[in-house]
């Protein structure tokens, strides 16, 4: 499924997994995978297990402490992080198996080997017990025909907090690694400082490494670096869309998400008279592979419905078409649609029990009063004071990442708090939910999600980039402020605008009112390679730094676009 | 030239020809005197190093020798000056065009082609105690250069790649009744394996690392001792010389013979060579005879002595005056010039000479080979490749350019490689450049071979117009000549510091791919850091610069270079350095300067070293980041001690951080954590770091509502969450008159409806309802409902002209209330008639 995009992700993933086989080919005799639980999501989209099993792999095992399960295989192979905890483990590990002579050891990073982590194994003393110490150089993850992530979760932490930018590496990396695959992009815009840092280290990678190999020709036309800090206001907001709600109740990681079996059984095992006991967690796979999904995904929770009652009855008139068929000839057309029309089906089923999970907790009375909430802060109401809403939900201890995510966008909406008011907030969280959260605290306005009384720039945005929406029709939307029912993230925008003929110039007033540093860049083509007045239309790849949500990845035409983890 | 009869240089030799050509005239007539000197050469047009032979000249201080190294055209390229107590055994030049000199401690020497110290390493076993005694160094068949030495015990040891470091020694086996020198012996490479043939007189043995095979070749007449051998180019066939003057010509493995000839000599030659695989020649004073496999033989008479270098098709003869080349007169070239040949390329070479004569025989001879004109132009396409000449280049290249415009749709690929490899050659066979390559020659070693030797001859203008010509690209061609360039300028200590940096900086600005470090490195290993750093300083590749500049102590520079990088893997490397090779408080002050490594550095700290953590935040006047470790640290401990002393510190820090609100909050903090020291003695339960909530709401839990009270009045709770706190707490343990109580107390803060929800959650009915009065109007329905009191409902949301609610509970109150369903229709009718 990764290949019908306007750009052949197919193509990365392909060399992603040419690259691991490789490695695991570097290592002799029969191989035991010893995993980071961080890695196998990303890996189960590159190689799937029959695979690995064709290139000797008979035995896997998660990364624990202390010693691992004793197993026949000859060679045991860590893939992990380049993480110093996980160095512990390993050493434990290898410790522990190091008397058995025959066996050797591997130890390959993902997606870069480090200084740090070479020295602790050899602090560790098992360093002379490895036969290769070697990167698997997978930084980029292809997730759907139109999505890329690098899976690193905590790089906004990381980078916003810690000021450790490891991660900007990473992404520089890739963008090296997509250039290589599909061409130099010729033109860049970004906004933040991380979109600056990564255009300054990859216009460095180009100088370090002039000649890669033969040119390509360039598939992608423009690259859009977007810093999370940008906007922090729709990561605040709850996602509505079906896979923006999937992943906010129930959380979507590697494009799978896991869902209570009970819904589900009663169709799968509808002919079992004994069902049997639900063992755990339905797994779900979420890609454009699925045609119904695909049509789903970026609809408004409320189009759901509609659209899988419409899907539901063709099903069933197609089914009965079967009645109908009187020639041999007719009921052979239908036999060959009969797979497709049974798969169909299977998958509105699927779907629509999800939808009716969502539904139990979408129309409940909390949900609604926070969406309201949310609503009434992005339009400007009531963001002075201490919000009741707010105040009801600490009182009843509702979860804190509830509550500090509209306490973050009050404050971003209203341009910051007074001290009053800031002070409130903080002892009423810290009260209710401990002493550790004045940590929390201090961390968001380290980042700067929360602050005290700034320059009002947020009503302006708003009436410059339309970011709020009165009138949306959910259901046929004409614009992409749909996804939260009447607001569209900024980001969206300045991709919009971007993608217009003018550019960015029609906003450079505004664009230089959003804190961060604008860069624009022209990345010469090798010569022989200039687009031509191309027939197709351009394509955009778009890189959110530090980005939480699932929502918003199409949004015009023509348009890969790209998330960030 | 070109008219004078090409065939006037060739010998006969049955059925073939030989031709033997001056190269060029020696530039070192009157200096060097062969015969007074050993010497060697290098094959492919190689340097020649002669050294003063001590045999020779009758003298035996060896301690103040000097190697000299020539050009093949005989000007002093390089010298030794020999200061080294072993005594010189032998020579050689390896394939890199490294002279390789074999000391009798078994000490072997690598000097480059300028005679400057490459490197050196033993031949081990028992060299250094016997001595060696004799060596050889010869041409693996991998293409490697390997060397043999013979040691004073009679034992072989064998290197078959010197390029190689820790490349391995290899022992020969014993060879049976070996008790003095070998009469002859040489070596037989063979794929992989490695052997030496020894002659015991008349006895032959092959030799290998394992065993010593006794050979016995079909000989005719045996002499009474193999005095001499000579293994051919291509390894495959093998000349012996035999004391009583025969000469044995056969195959490698000694199972054939082509020739067995009696020379009548009684003299041993000084050399036996071969000249390509076609023939032998012996080498007597002012005689070289030369043997076909037909025992046809031609003799060549010489002055004084000689330097023999066998080439692949060939072998340059250099004396005192002239270097000269013999060989075999290429096929393709005679069937062009042979006298009455009939080839089709004899004939288009004749037609293009009526042609320039403006002849109609011209047309004539076209014709008659006009159905093999294109193997005609292919003919003289090589023939022109074969000549050494110029003129008779470009003739036998007019020949076949004028044929080729007889054939239709014609490759040209052929004839536009051989002009341009011509061109190459002819440059590069300039006696400035002394590189004497024969087109056969050149398609052996191979262009970027060339290029290499031209490097290492220091040929950079050269070199690079050739690269540009063939356009090969810069990563192979100019940017690795221009690298090469730079290296040998850095060691020019005359130029200063500067200029040398603008010299190569300027020049090399416009070359992608240049690696500055491996220059700088140069230039460091040279002793000028200055140069070094300043030619770093055009280093784009981070990785290879910062190690590097750290190996300089340049440590500034090394960590504002490797932040700039962005490779956070660097900036460790050079981080972690400066920690080890520093004094804490040093350290710490150092990285002051530099924010982003500050942060990675306390990255790394978080995860490995805390108290470290606290000691860099302190050192870095972050008290507020310090005192946040230390609240952290306080939450992890259940102890209550540590606890106390943890928070303690934190609200010091927070207080000299100037953080009012968190030293309030570490404040606040420190008082609860006593009260619920006192709550835990009393009650008997966990308290110990919960929050203030949960700590209220368990105290209502736990019949202590007058702590409760304290704590609210002492933390100042607003009234709205307190009393959220307490009716949940209440509800939860359902003390429900006591909820009663607490409901009455005064007006709530927070409305009723709370109430009315608490105690539907755990589980009274009845002690909801009592709270729906409370109520405000527009919320009964729905509280109602939730209850399932639909009659309730129903009136109250009649009461509010709640359309919805009633459309609701008809939904959902089910067949069993049939009448209040139609009461509600009614309510339903009289709503729309009002509106």
């Amino acid at each position: 499924h990764l290949s019908n995009g306007r750009v052949d992700l197919g193509l990365l993933r392909q060399s992603l997994r040419a690259e691991f086989i490789e490695c695991l080919n570097q290592c002799d005799g029969s191989k035991a995978l010893v995993w980071d639980d961080k890695l196998t999501g990303p890996f189960s989209l590159i190689a799937e297990y029959s695979l690995l099993k064709a290139h000797g792999v008979d035995k896997m095992y998660p990364l624990r402490a202390g010693s691992l399960p004793s197993c026949e295989m000859q060679h045991i192979i860590f893939l992990t992080r380049p993480k110093l905890s996980n160095m512990d483990m390993i050493a434990d590990n290898i410790r522990d198996a190091a008397h058995d002579r025959l066996k050797e050891f591997s130890v390959y990073f993902v997606p870069r080997k480090t200084m740090l982590c070479e020295r602790r194994l050899e602090e560790l003393g098992v360093y002379g017990n490895l036969t290769h110490i070697e990167e698997y150089c997978l930084d980029i993850i292809p997730f759907d025909n139109d999505l890329l992530s690098l899976e690193l979760p905590l790089s906004f932490r990381e980078c916003c907090l810690e000021k450790d930018n490891t991660s900007l590496f990473y992404v520089a990396r890739s963008l090296m690694t997509i250039q290589a695959l599909y061409g130099t992009i010729p033109n860049i815009h970004g906004k933040g400082p991380c979109a600056k840092l990564v255009v300054d280290m990859i216009s460095r990678m180009r100088r370090e490494s002039p000649s890669q190999g033969p040119a390509v020709m360039p598939q992608i036309d423009s690259l859009l670096l977007l810093d999370r800090s940008v906007d922090l206001v729709s990561p605040m907001l709850s996602q509505l869309t079906y896979e923006g709600l999937l992943d906010e109740l129930y959380g979507i990681s590697n494009t799978a998400v896991k869902l209570p079996p009970e819904k589900f059984m009663s169709q799968d095992e509808e002919k079992g008279a004994a069902a049997p006991v639900p063992t755990g967690p339905k797994l779900i796979t979420l890609n454009s592979g699925n045609e119904l999904f695909g049509e789903l995904r970026d609809l408004n929770y409320q189009a759901v419905g509609p659209l899988l009652s419409r899907k539901a009855k063709r099903v069933t008139t197609q089914m009965e078409e079967r009645h109908e068929a009187k020639t041999v000839r007719q009921l052979k057309i239908f036999v060959t649609r009969l797979p497709h029309l049974q798969e169909t089906r299977q998958s509105v089923s699927t779907h629509t029990s999800i939808a009716e999970l969502l539904k139990e907790k979408v129309f409940n009375d909390d949900f609604m009063e926070n969406l309201r909430t949310e609503q009434e802060l992005c339009a400007g109401v009531d963001t002075d004071g201490a919000h009741p809403f707010v105040e009801m939900l600490i009182a009843k201890k509702a979860p804190i990442l509830k509550v500090l995510r509209l306490i973050c966008l009050q404050c971003i909406v209203n341009n910051g708090f007074k001290p009053k008011l800031m002070d409130y907030y903080k002892r009423e969280i810290i009260q209710t939910y401990g002493v550790v959260h004045l940590l929390t605290l201090d961390n968001l306005e380290k980042v700067n999600l929360l602050h005290g009384k700034i320059s009002p720039t947020f009503n302006m945005l708003r009436k410059t980039f339309r970011l709020t929406v009165d009138s949306v029709d959910e259901v046929n939307p004409q614009d992409i402020s749909y996804v939260y029912s009447g607001f569209a993230p900024l980001s969206v925008r300045l991709a919009q605008h971007l993608s217009r003929p003018a550019g960015w110039r029609s906003i450079d007033q505004a664009l230089r009112q959003i804190p961060g540093p604008l860069v624009e860049e022209k990345q010469s083509l090798p010569a022989g390679l200039q687009l031509k007045k191309s027939q197709n239309p351009r394509v955009t790849l778009v890189f959110f730094f530090g980005s939480e949500e699932a929502q918003s990845s199409d949004f015009s035409k023509g348009t890969a676009s790209e998330e960030e983890d | 030239m070109a008219d004078s009869n090409p065939t006037a240089d060739w010998n006969p030799l049955g059925q073939v020809y030989y031709r033997k050509f001056e190269v060029y005239a020696m530039q070192w007539k009157d200096h060097v005197d062969l015969s007074r000197s050993r010497s060697v050469a290098a094959p492919f047009g190689g340097p020649i190093a002669i050294i003063r032979d001590d045999k020779k000249s009758q003298k035996q201080s060896s301690a103040k020798m000097e190697i000299q190294i020539f050009n093949a055209a005989g000007a002093q390229i390089g010298g030794i000056k020999w200061e080294y107590a072993g005594r010189l055994v032998g020579m050689g030049w390896s394939v890199q065009e490294d002279l390789i000199c074999i000391l009798d401690d078994g000490s072997v020497m690598l000097y480059d082609l300028h005679g400057t110290f490459k490197r050196v390493f033993s031949m081990g076993g028992d060299s250094r105690g016997h001595r060696v005694i004799e060596c050889k160094v010869f041409m693996s068949s991998s293409g490697s250069t390997g060397v043999a030495v013979l040691t004073g015990n009679y034992q072989f040891y064998v290197v078959s790649d010197v390029s190689q470091e820790n490349a391995r020694i290899r022992h020969m086996a014993q060879t049976p009744g070996l008790d003095r020198p070998p009469s002859s012996w040489v070596i037989l490479p063979e794929d992989r394996v490695v052997r030496v043939l020894i002659a015991m007189d008349s006895q032959l043995f092959l030799v290998d690392s394992t065993q010593a095979e006794p050979m016995s070749p079909p000989v005719n007449a045996m002499p009474s001792s193999w005095v001499s051998m000579a293994v051919s180019f291509n390894h495959k066939f093998l000349a012996m010389f035999g004391n009583n003057g025969s000469l044995w010509v056969g195959t490698a493995d000694l199972q054939n013979v082509y020739c067995e000839c009696n020379t009548n000599a009684t003299e041993v030659p000084h050399d036996l060579v071969w000249c390509g695989s076609g023939a032998i020649l012996a080498h007597w004073d002012n005689l070289l005879f030369m043997v076909g496999p037909e025992k046809d033989w031609v003799k060549y008479f010489i002055e004084g002595n000689v330097v023999l270098v066998p080439e692949p098709d060939g072998l340059r003869i250099i004396d005192n005056c002239v270097h000269e080349f013999l060989q075999k007169v290429p096929d393709v070239v005679e069937k062009v010039f042979k006298i009455g040949s009939l080839a089709p390329g004899a004939v288009l070479y004749d037609a293009m000479r009526e042609f320039e004569r403006k002849s109609p025989k011209a047309d004539e001879y076209v014709r008659s080979v006009k159905d093999q004109l294109s193997e005609a132009v292919e003919q003289c396409t090589l023939a022109a490749g074969a000549e050494y000449e110029p003129s008779r280049q470009r003739s036998l290249l007019r020949a076949a350019s004028f044929g080729k415009c007889f054939v239709a749709s014609y490759q040209p690929t052929q004839f536009v490689l051989m002009c341009q490899h011509l061109r190459v050659l002819n440059a590069v066979r300039d006696f400035r450049v002394a590189m004497p390559l024969t087109h056969t020659q050149l398609e052996r070693l191979t262009l970027p071979v060339l290029i290499d030797r031209l490097i290492l001859r220091r040929q950079y203008c050269l070199a690079i117009r050739i690269c540009d010509y063939l356009r090969l690209p810069a990563q192979q061609g100019a940017s690795r000549i221009l690298a090469h360039w730079a290296c040998y300028k850095v060691q020019q200590s005359a130029v200063d510091d500067a200029e040398v940096a603008r010299a190569i900086v300027t020049k090399l600005r416009d070359t992608p791919g240049i690696s500055y470090t491996e220059i700088a490195t140069k230039a460091k290993d040279f002793g000028r850091q200055e140069l070094a750093i300043r030619l770093l300083d055009f280093e784009p590749r981070s990785a290879d610069q910062v190690p590097l500049l750290m190996k300089m102590k340049r440590d500034e520079l090394a960590l504002s270079k490797a932040i700039e990088s962005g490779d956070t893997d660097l900036v460790y490397t050079v981080v972690m350095h400066l920690r080890e090779s520093r004094e804490l408080a040093d350290f710490l002050m150092f990285i002051r300067g530099y924010p982003q490594a500050m942060s990675l550095f306390a990255q790394y700290c978080r995860q490995q070293d805390r108290e470290m953590l606290i000691d860099l935040y302190y050192q870095d006047d972050r008290l507020v980041d310090g005192a946040n470790v230390h609240l952290l640290d306080s939450l992890k401990d259940k102890g209550w001690d540590f606890q106390f002393q943890k928070l303690t510190k934190a609200q010091e820090m927070y207080q000299q951080g100037q953080n009012r609100f968190a030293a309030e909050v570490a404040g606040d903090h420190l008082k609860l954590i006593q009260i619920q020291r006192q709550l835990q003695e009393r009650t008997d339960q966990p308290f110990l770091g919960e929050p203030l909530g949960d700590t209220v709401h368990k105290s209502f839990l736990y019949n202590q509502a007058p702590v409760a009270e304290k704590l609210r009045k002492d933390f100042k709770i607003p009234d709205k969450r307190f009393w959220w706190i307490k009716l949940k707490a209440l509800a939860e343990s359902r003390q429900w008159l006591e909820l009663d109580r607490f409901a009455k107390s005064k007006k709530s803060p927070i409305g009723y409806e709370p109430f009315f929800e608490a105690c539907l959650e755990h589980g009274s009915r009845v002690e909801a309802m009592k709270y729906i009065a409370k109520v405000p109007a527009a919320s009964k329905p729905r509280c109602f409902i939730k209850c399932k009191a639909w009659e309730q409902a129903a009136e109250a949301a009649f009461a509010v002209r709640n359309d919805e609610a009633l459309d609701q509970i008809l939904m959902k109150c089910g067949p069993g209330y049939g009448s209040l369903q139609e009461r509600i229709q009614e309510m339903k009718a009289q709503l729309r008639q009002k509106y």
